[in-house]
């Protein structure tokens, strides 16, 4: 079976153009760091974000798309857990404890087993260079740093009755402002179908921009299934449950009416309150500039609209 | 009491100002195109609030001078609104109006939100003291109670539009409360 990959490989001996136009926000970006970790009260571990993540290997799945800036990866997220504004996540993401931090892997596999995050960091990574479509209509282009799900289960070898996936958030209500306020139901909760789990194109993330995950962006170790709305990527995963009835995910228990299981990105399909036919990719041009058409399934329907032959996906929005 | 009137007049374009100085300086984050349609929107319920408010003001504190800046205030609301809605129809839309005449038909926080914009218009197009004389007291004070009709809708159309997190629409909400709750009891007490 020919596996089809994404347009455009990248020659591996040629450092890429878009990797050299940025080669000063990289070195902008760790000093950067450094100096917000020495002007910040140590609450744990800061040192982790912003390391250099050696060894990542590049991908044929990348975009040749331009990646959105580092600034505008880092400062413009949606993480309730520490408040509902854009900017919530950077200002007080600081005090997610990232260390100790476990992974369990649980349910129904094999050997169910509880990883901890440098086992995770041992995984061989790739640098994957996705789009990231927001259900609310606004885009980013991210280099992701991580590894395909599928080797992480493999490793727990799961049994016939694992139909689902379920993934968990941490749930620190010392250290997340946003968990007192019932915004969604705590922890956050999200799920796919076997099948888009161990899809190629689904990743555990650790790092961006070649470097540890920022807080913000769901340290430790985050999911990224880019071809769905950006909240179907659970981040600061605590714990990955397979099992057999498709789980509840913390959108759908707060409007199941606007937040579907699956939430493939689909032009085509609404949301009740706002069409999805355009988004804004953030960081292009200015504020002059039009919106992109979306486009279905983000752009990566030759990898996977075969998941979903001859599913209605108005009704599975 | 003249420089008032110059002063509130500069104040209230404060807001604008900053949308202004943070395009140049490059300091309206990722989403500039939101940011502006958000900023302008709020500001444009804050003077709606501002103009209700002038009336509870004047008789709780006896400060007559602030009925002279009412008309300036409501005028501000519908330049804030006109902003918003430019924003909606040319950063945001594009000016595609097939996209737009579908939008305020079939999403409803639209929908309650031009009408409010709608309902500014006469309000604005009376302002002026030619018009109050041409209307004549009455007529002028039952259109223009209209105010109120549009306050609750353009609270409806913010707390409409938000995800999940309703803080802020639910503030508008409460203050608008209140500013008619106080409406509400004068008129009760003058039936009595």
């Amino acid at each position: 079976m020919l596996i089809k990959r994404a347009v455009g490989v990248r020659p591996h001996e040629i450092t890429p153009h878009a990797i050299y136009l940025r080669r000063r926000e990289f070195i902008r970006a760790g000093l950067a760091v450094l100096a917000g970790a020495a002007g910040l009260v140590p609450a744990g571990p800061l040192h982790a974000q912003g390391a250099p993540l050696p060894g990542v290997a590049k991908s044929g799945y990348s975009t040749l798309e331009n990646p959105t800036s580092f600034k505008d990866v880092t400062t413009y997220n949606n993480y309730y857990e520490f408040g509902t504004e854009k900017s919530d996540p950077k200002d007080y993401a600081q005090k997610l404890k990232t260390r100790p931090w476990t992974l369990s892997v649980e349910g129904e596999v094999r050997r169910p087993k509880t990883f901890g995050i440098e086992e995770m960091l041992k995984m061989p990574l790739e640098e994957r260079i996705y789009r990231m479509r927001c259900v609310e209509g606004w885009s980013m282009v991210i280099p992701w740093v991580g590894f395909e799900f599928r080797r992480l289960a493999a490793l727990v070898e799961p049994t016939g009755k694992a139909k689902f996936v379920e993934f968990v958030t941490a749930y620190q209500p010392e250290n997340m402002p946003g968990l007192r306020l019932p915004v969604l139901e705590w922890p956050y909760i999200e799920g796919l179908r076997i099948d888009e789990a161990m899809h190629p194109l689904t990743l555990l993330v650790v790092g961006l921009y070649g470097q540890v995950l920022p807080n913000q962006n769901g340290a430790p170790i985050r999911l990224v299934v880019p071809w769905k709305y950006g909240f179907k990527g659970a981040k600061s995963l605590v714990r990955i449950r397979f099992v057999e009835r498709q789980p509840k995910t913390a959108w759908e228990k707060a409007a199941a009416h606007e937040y579907g299981f699956y939430s493939n990105v689909n032009p085509q399909v609404d949301h009740p309150r706002w069409s999805q036919a355009t988004e804004r990719r953030i960081g292009e041009g200015g504020i002059f500039t039009p919106k992109r058409k979306t486009r279905m399934f983000n752009g990566y329907g030759d990898q996977v609209a075969g998941l979903y032959a001859g599913m209605d996906l108005r009704k599975f929005f | 009491m003249r420089w008032t009137k110059a002063l509130a007049f500069v104040l209230c374009l404060g807001p604008l100002a900053r949308l202004v100085a943070g395009g140049f300086l490059d300091r309206l984050g990722a989403n500039p195109v939101e940011l502006i349609a958000r900023s302008t929107g709020t500001w444009t319920l804050t003077f709606v609030m501002i103009t209700l408010a002038v009336t509870p003001l004047r008789r709780l504190s006896g400060w007559h001078w602030l009925a002279r800046l009412r008309r300036m205030f409501g005028l501000y609301a519908f330049f804030y609104a006109s902003l918003h809605f430019t924003t909606y129809i040319w950063l945001d839309q594009f000016f595609d109006f097939a996209a737009i005449a579908k939008d305020v038909v079939k999403r409803p926080f639209i929908t309650v939100g031009f009408s409010a914009f709608v309902m500014l218009i006469p309000l604005a197009a009376t302002s002026t003291d030619a018009m109050v004389r041409r209307l004549g007291g009455k007529n002028w004070t039952a259109l223009h109670r209209l105010v109120y009709v549009l306050a609750i809708c353009g609270v409806v159309h913010y707390w409409w539009l938000v995800k999940r997190d309703i803080t802020q629409p639910a503030l508008y909400a409460l203050v608008l409360a209140v500013l008619l709750g106080f409406r509400a009891v004068v008129s009760v007490k003058r039936r009595e």
